[in-house]
């Protein structure tokens, strides 16, 4: 059952990535380009993603566990950490960049060209460097501030 | 006229909205393409590996077999300059491993709950992702 659920989910996502557009670069970068010719597209694929996941979450809300079992994630502290800001920037500045997210970076793999493969090898790269780099803030207790 | 391709993002938002609403109320899991992948790349989520797997299946294979069969044309304009690639990729790597999620955890997940932290990080790399297209589009030309 959860098997089946993350394979359904998965291709939902891939397939949705694909019709929205989220997987063209320049599509991306057209809706970061606000000082050139700005594309809102993004703002509908966000709006249309957001609608039902709200619902979701309301349902979630009435029922006591997921339909595959175990339990629903509990709502995380609602502090806004230097890691999540400082993370967030810098993921912003790459998505910028190229105009690929980790989602359609996997979802435009099989027409994407060396240059997709060349792109998710430097993210998974970047991902792992994320552990040494976190391990650093909490140290320093710079991150959870 | 409305533009074709608002439309499209639209459908393929619902869809990416479905995708979250049966990960959540099938699995109880967020759905965010950064922790799904970094977790079988760090090995946080060795639990749940099998499910992270088939996910990651699903997402590379469906995309392709809708080209295939349902003659869907992909539109991507990667860039083809090496150095611009391996820095966005690492950059994205890193970010979206330390700030916890990206577009899909973050973004749809986290708004849609009115999560503060969700919010605040899409603020974040929103304006780091305009920054990114002022400074590498106009005015280093490099993109």
């Amino acid at each position: 059952m959860r098997a089946l659920i993350a394979t359904l989910s998965g291709s939902l996502f891939g397939l949705g990535l694909l019709v929205s557009g989220m997987v063209d670069t320049t599509r991306v970068q057209g809706w970061l380009d606000i000082f050139g010719e700005w594309d809102p597209t993004l703002a509908f694929v966000l709006g249309g993603a957001i609608l039902p996941m709200a619902i979701a979450w309301r349902i979630a809300e009435h029922r006591r566990a997921p339909l595959a079992g175990g339990s629903f994630p509990g709502r995380p502290a609602q502090k806004v950490t230097s890691d999540l800001a400082v993370g967030s920037l810098i993921f912003g500045a790459g998505w910028g960049l190229a105009g690929l997210c980790p989602g359609p970076s996997l979802a435009s793999l099989t027409f994407g060209g060396w240059e997709g493969l060349l792109f998710l090898a430097a993210m998974i790269t970047g991902m792992l460097l994320a552990v040494p780099a976190r391990n650093l803030t909490t140290l320093t207790g710079l991150g959870q501030r | 006229m409305i533009n074709n391709s608002y439309l499209l993002g639209l459908a393929g938002g619902v869809l990416i909205g479905l995708a979250g609403t049966i990960y959540l109320l099938g699995n109880g899991r967020i759905l965010g393409a950064s922790g799904i992948i970094g977790g079988l790349i760090d090995g946080s989520g060795r639990s749940e590996w099998r499910d992270r797997l088939l996910f990651i299946a699903g997402l590379v294979a469906a995309p392709w077999l809708a080209i295939t069969w349902l003659g869907l044309t992909p539109t991507t304009h990667i860039t083809t300059n090496p150095v611009v690639i391996v820095s966005a990729g690492l950059l994205v790597g890193v970010g979206s491993r330390l700030a916890n999620g990206c577009t899909s955890g973050h973004g749809v997940c986290g708004i849609s709950r009115l999560s503060l932290r969700g919010i605040a990080a899409t603020a974040f790399y929103l304006l780091a992702g305009g920054v990114s297209v002022l400074v590498f589009k106009h005015i280093l030309g490099v993109i």
